[in-house]
């Protein structure tokens, strides 16, 4: 499968742009690209569900990115002991990486996965739910409480945001 | 958008005339595509969200002071806490033996959940865009 | 299993992003593509080669789709990922108005 390889390389090399670049507006439009990279690989993987949700909740997020990053100018900041701050960082991360490397030989090969439970609900999803979709035929029917958890979390942060932007009702001018 | 001088006015001539004519249908698409989430690739939650991005594509093009006159928080935060208690009345009364038909699982559920992300997420852009005042003194 | 050391590739760049950065703006970046990596990883493991989209269309049998569940359970991680992302670019606008920087080591005074 060679698409799957070329867009993830793709989107590293955006990710690695929208990390080392100084301006803020080029950062934000390179994780733009990135998110548009994950819906082609989403489409590419047989997931449209995927593919149509990522879309839209990319477009949705650079807006607000956008809204918190104009007029607002980025600090040059130097700061001391930064080469070991840095080796630090580098040795963790091969670390980590050689661990995982070492943890996947075990995983099944990729292109054949092991179904055990996911073969009992393709096989009763159209008798015992009548839905096409088994995606949807799993999030609504099967396992609807997870779906109540997830709206739980949406509304959750939906009241956690409207409660940090309030207008305090006292003059806060004294407080800058 | 936002930054130039005129964020009363909103943008320009045509693109306020193409959003009053594309207004009605992406707000159409969006309860089509969650409605429709048993059938087809969809869902509650695509939905919701493209119903959120066509009120912001309203509040974009027309600018701040015009679209919260006609679309006020208190109903965005009445439709956004109906959705939560409608989830809840499902979750409860289903799990005792009996489970509710086509009705509770392919309508209701959906209904809730694009109320809650829709009209949610919209409260969220609002409280974003209203929250600073002093902005043009530290920019 | 070069796919899957790519994916991982990805989320450690995000990673390094977080731990070293001092502007809040590039850690809520980092954030995100870890947020992408995973997604990602999720969607991997289920696939099948030459595989179909696990939805049915008339005519067509059982034996030859892709898992379906890792999606739902990405589907649930990608709507978290949003209200994530939102709820921290809203505490950055604050902490903006209250101090005037984005620099995380400036921000170490407890005032009221």
């Amino acid at each position: 499968m060679i698409e799957i390889h070329l867009i993830l390389i793709f989107m590293i090399a955006a990710a690695i742009i929208a990390v080392a670049v100084k301006d803020l507006l080029s950062s934000v439009v390179a994780i733009g690209a990135v998110g548009i990279g994950l819906c082609m690989a989403f489409l590419v993987l047989r997931a449209p569900d995927l593919a149509m949700l990522q879309l839209v909740v990319e477009i949705l997020s650079l807006i607000i990115l956008i809204r918190a990053t104009i007029r607002k100018d980025l600090p040059f900041s130097a700061s001391g002991r930064w080469a070991f701050n840095t080796a630090c960082t580098l040795l963790f991360l091969s670390v980590f990486l050689t661990a995982a490397s070492i943890a996947l030989k075990n995983m099944p090969q990729f292109g054949s996965p092991l179904m055990k439970v996911s073969k009992v609900y393709l096989d009763e999803a159209v008798p015992k739910t009548g839905a096409l979709n088994v995606v949807a035929a799993i999030m609504l029917n099967f396992r609807a409480l997870d779906t109540l958890g997830e709206a739980t979390a949406v509304f959750a942060a939906v009241v956690g945001i409207l409660a940090i932007a309030r207008k305090r009702p006292r003059k806060d001018d004294d407080a800058r | 958008m936002m930054m130039r001088g005129n964020e009363e006015k909103g943008m320009t001539f045509i693109v306020k005339t193409v959003t009053k004519l594309t207004l009605g249908f992406i707000l159409l698409y969006g309860i089509f595509v969650g409605l429709n989430g048993h059938l087809a690739p969809g869902g509650g939650f695509s939905g919701g969200v493209i119903i959120a991005l066509s009120l912001v594509h309203v509040m974009l093009a027309f600018g701040k002071e015009t679209a919260l006159k006609r679309l006020r928080p208190t109903f965005l935060r009445v439709c956004a806490c109906a959705g939560a208690l409608l989830f809840i009345f499902i979750v409860m009364t289903g799990l005792g033996k009996r489970a509710h038909g086509f009705l509770g699982n392919e309508i209701v559920i959906p209904v809730s959940e694009m109320l809650i992300v829709g009209f949610g997420l919209f409260a969220i852009f609002i409280a974003l865009v209203l929250m600073t005042k002093t902005d043009g003194q530290t920019g | 299993m070069t796919v899957y050391l790519l994916c991982l590739v990805l989320f450690s760049i995000g990673l390094f992003c977080v731990l070293r950065k001092r502007n809040i703006i590039k850690i809520i970046i980092g954030i995100g593509i870890m947020d992408y990596a995973v997604n990602l990883f999720l969607v991997l493991i289920g696939y099948r080669a030459k595989g179909r989209s696990p939805i049915f269309a008339t005519g067509q049998e059982i034996g030859n789709m892709v898992d379906p569940l890792p999606q739902a359970m990405a589907l649930v991680s990608i709507v978290i990922g949003l209200a994530i992302t939102l709820l921290l670019v809203s505490l950055a606008i604050r902490i903006y108005e209250k101090y005037g920087t984005f620099d995380i080591t400036k921000i170490n005074r407890l005032k009221g």
